[in-house]
């Protein structure tokens, strides 16, 4: 054990020993990545399939509090990216992890969502193959971001846009939503709320690949983060030119996220999800691909919640009351009000 | 304008500032029960439902006018069955 | 969720519509001659949308959205007054986030927030508190927003601050009060309201009698309304109701939450903490005589106009609303927001030109929201 610091300093940055010590202890050692150029070399056998085609996906990871009920910004990091592959119909197989560490910040936490990073992406079946650290000041960044870039493989044959839905699909989303919007809501401790609420964080590759053997019609799929299942129907509705239409009734829920978003004035339609999808399925395909979902944890609460239609191009609710309303767009992030 | 929402006080939790702990749908938040409280101890509060309103608990829920008010509606619907029960009825008579 | 999902039973609302269709054919409204009525709170603008009530209703009852949204009657000086405080050195302002997106005439507090000033949204003036006790050497200023509902919560924590001798604690209040704007409303001879559905939370802390002038000297019916689906069915048929025999009282359909005469200890708060202003101004229906509050002399040290010598009784700004502009006419229900030029045009949510389409309470916000786009298609 040549790191003994209990924080990162600049000098975990500037390229000499302690950086190596850095690296080697906290992050190599644990994702083990196959060999140690600055580069993976990698050989996919699924790529060498006529047809087959390479998915390639980027995202960058901030969230307060770094540590939440039900994960940490490692979980998000590899599961959200992971994620995105698998809504486009891809096999995720490998990624790559970049962290931007504030000075200051505790090596111990580092180790904790590192490990975090090698349970998920074993259990995803993803290969961690590529990282970089860079360290920056106090103040320069939040405590710790993550980028990470994932590469899959998308099978001949498969074809998932959001254009290629149409009026008759029917909507399924695999659990209840808003737990991870609601969670950060209440970790982040300004608005003094409590509650037993979890993150739903997730990784869905292997929910993916089997509604798409049960389903293999399925026309598009989308992981609802930021905005939340009305934005990604929203994006749907307008790539494929038709109107999409949800029951109130039927949108699945937990109360305490009913109950946050009454005390602040918020929509659950907006918060966000880290393992929540929706997938537009022809309607003779929806049983099955409910009944696959449901085989699996990440999917036990799976269920319908509207269908494409034609006659309007919007996202509209019919709510439990009967009416109906149109579910438009978010401006900007959704604030917590009082009147 | 004034969101407000029905939420039940569980515990005390400083009994000098007037503290409580409400919930709604299971989420905790402390909140003032000034408002509300009455010559006895506080402790009195606890299993009530107020009105919870920006930290503060503003009014407490009566239950037995909530019952009316849910009973006058209730008879309002009866009624309305009723009535069309009776159209029904009278649209059959005249097909006959 | 108890004393609310009762509330929104599909099956009452069934019986609730065909009783109101049943009233409104007696008394002769129709989709050309309709009754007018007015929801004073943004709130229950909000609910009516959210539940779809304005297409479920007959045809001959229509909704008219008033002015009991806060954030869209806060003229764009105090906005203003709000950022001026909250750059000062030193200075930690709080604020509900309703106000967050409030544009003043250069920018609003969520862009002050960007460019550095330390903006910081709660839930309640308590948790404002909180933050000046932990942090003594800030000064820890609270924007004070909001009608009678608000008011009781921002005056109880002036005399909490008062009691434990915090220095660092003081509030921009901005309150302003339900009765005088109705007031100012059905003085105005263009006024073409038939009856009112009252603030339900408001009154929990006034109680119902502050509006007998509407009955007595305007001989308009008014019902004290809860904020869910079936309170406000509930309360329509209760105007129709009064119109058809007649009558013009003060109605309340809240009883479960609203007493007749109010909360005593907010009622004593407010009267403790806060006097009236001659006049306060209000973002598209100008000056209304005796409509905002100001903090007491003997509160003078939590008072941050005192301490910053910034607001209401500073030097009046005179900030016109923007051309084309048609918020009061809406607000006063001369207008509907899709009849606004520059509704879905020059003002949208993105980049609100007028005050209704700023709160999501705003008419014209939830006209956009929750019905907007096909509204606007009807429009154009």
């Amino acid at each position: 054990m040549a790191l003994r610091d209990e924080r990162v300093t600049l000098a975990h940055g500037g390229g000499g020993k302690a950086m190596r010590d850095l690296i080697e202890e906290v992050f190599t050692s644990v994702f083990a990545p196959p060999g140690m150029e600055d580069q993976a070399r990698l050989q996919a056998e699924a790529l060498a399939e006529p047809g087959a085609r390479l998915a390639f996906t980027t995202d960058s990871y901030v969230v307060t509090p770094i540590e939440f009920p039900g994960g940490d910004i490692g979980k998000i990091a590899v599961c959200g990216t992971v994620n995105d592959l698998a809504v486009g119909g891809a096999a995720p197989l490998w990624l790559s992890a970049a962290f931007i560490i504030e000075e200051g910040t505790e090596i111990a936490l580092l180790r904790r969502i590192v490990a975090t990073m090698a349970r998920e992406a074993e259990a995803a079946g993803v290969r961690i193959v590529t990282g970089d650290t860079k360290v920056v000041g106090r103040g320069a960044c939040d405590g710790v971001f993550v980028t990470t870039a994932g590469v899959g493989v998308i099978p001949p044959g498969i074809e998932m846009a959001a254009g290629l839905v149409a009026p008759g699909d029917v909507a399924i989303v695999n659990g209840v939503l808003g737990d991870h919007g609601a969670t950060i809501l209440a970790a982040r401790g300004d608005l003094a709320l409590s509650s037993a609420i979890e993150s739903d964080c997730a990784a869905l590759g292997h929910l993916m690949v089997d509604v798409l053997v049960a389903a293999p019609g399925a026309k598009a799929a989308r992981d609802l983060t930021r905005g939340g299942l009305a934005s990604a129907l929203n994006e749907i509705a307008e790539a494929a030119g038709c109107g999409i239409e949800i029951a109130e009734d039927a949108l699945p829920l937990r109360a305490e996220v009913v109950g946050m978003c009454e005390i602040l004035g918020l929509d659950p339609l907006y918060l966000a999800n880290e393992g929540r999808l929706v997938v537009f399925v022809p309607e003779d395909q929806a049983e099955a691909a409910l009944s696959a979902m449901r085989a699996r944890p990440e999917g036990e609460g799976a269920v319908i919640v509207g269908r494409a239609v034609e006659g309007h191009k919007q996202v509209r609710m019919t709510t439990a009351f009967g009416g109906q309303r149109i579910v438009d767009m978010l401006v900007g992030e959704q604030l917590p009000r009082i009147c | 304008m004034c969101l407000g929402i029905p939420g039940q006080i569980v515990a005390i939790t400083d009994e000098s500032r007037q503290m409580a702990m409400a919930e709604v749908s299971g989420v905790r938040r402390e909140v003032s029960v000034a408002c509300v409280a009455d010559e006895g101890p506080l402790s009195g509060l606890i299993g009530q439902w107020a009105l919870i309103h920006v930290g503060f608990a503003m009014s407490l829920i009566d239950e037995d006018e909530a019952a009316k008010t849910l009973e006058a509606l209730h008879d309002l619907g009866e009624a309305q069955e009723a009535l069309e029960q009776m159209a029904a009825g009278d649209a059959a008579l005249a097909g006959e | 969720m108890k004393f609310a999902s009762e509330f929104r039973d599909p099956k009452a609302a069934k019986a609730l519509l065909a009783e109101i269709a049943r009233v409104a054919d007696k008394i002769g409204a129709t989709k050309e001659k309709p009754i007018h009525i007015m929801e004073i709170c943004g709130g229950h603008t909000h609910s009516i949308f959210r539940y779809g009530l304005d297409k479920l209703i007959h045809e001959g009852v229509e909704f008219i959205h008033g002015p009991g949204c806060p954030v869209c009657v806060l003229p764009r000086a105090r906005v203003d007054e709000c950022i001026e405080i909250a750059e000062r050195e030193g200075v930690i302002f709080t604020t509900f986030g309703d106000a967050m997106r409030v544009p003043g005439s250069k920018k609003s507090l969520i862009q002050a927030k960007a460019e550095g000033a330390d903006i910081r949204m709660v839930y309640s003036p308590l948790d404002a508190l909180e933050l000046a006790r932990r942090n003594p050497e800030r000064e820890v200023v609270f924007f004070g927003l909001g009608f009678e509902t608000t008011t009781p919560s921002t005056a109880l924590a002036i005399q909490q601050a008062s009691r434990e001798g915090l220095q660092n604690f003081s509030v921009f209040c901005n309150h302003i009060t339900v009765p005088e704007p109705i007031k100012a409303l059905l003085d105005d001879p263009h006024m073409c309201l038939d009856g009112f559905i009252g603030p339900g939370h408001v009154s929990m802390v006034i109680g119902i009698h502050p509006y007998d002038f509407i009955a007595e000297d305007y001989h308009k019916p008014i019902a004290v309304a809860g904020f869910e689906p079936l309170d406000l069915l509930q309360s329509v048929l209760m105007v129709l109701n009064q119109v058809a025999e007649g009558r013009a009282e003060v109605e309340n359909q809240y009883a479960r939450v609203v007493p007749e005469h109010g909360n005593p200890v907010s009622l004593a708060a407010i009267a403790d903490v806060y006097e009236r202003r001659p006049s306060f101004e209000w973002r598209g229906l100008g000056e209304i005589d005796a409509s905002g509050l100001r903090i007491r002399p003997a509160y003078a040290a939590f008072d941050a106009e005192e301490k910053f010598g910034v607001g209401y009784a500073g030097v009046r700004t005179e900030l016109k609303d923007p051309e084309g502009c048609a918020c009061g006419a809406v607000m006063t229900g001369r207008m509907k927001p899709v009849d606004c030029p520059q509704f879905g045009r020059g003002c949208t949510p993105e980049m609100p030109l007028g005050a209704l389409m700023v709160s999501s309470e705003g008419a014209c916000a939830a006209y956009w929201q929750y019905g907007g786009a096909r509204a606007r298609e009807a429009a154009e």
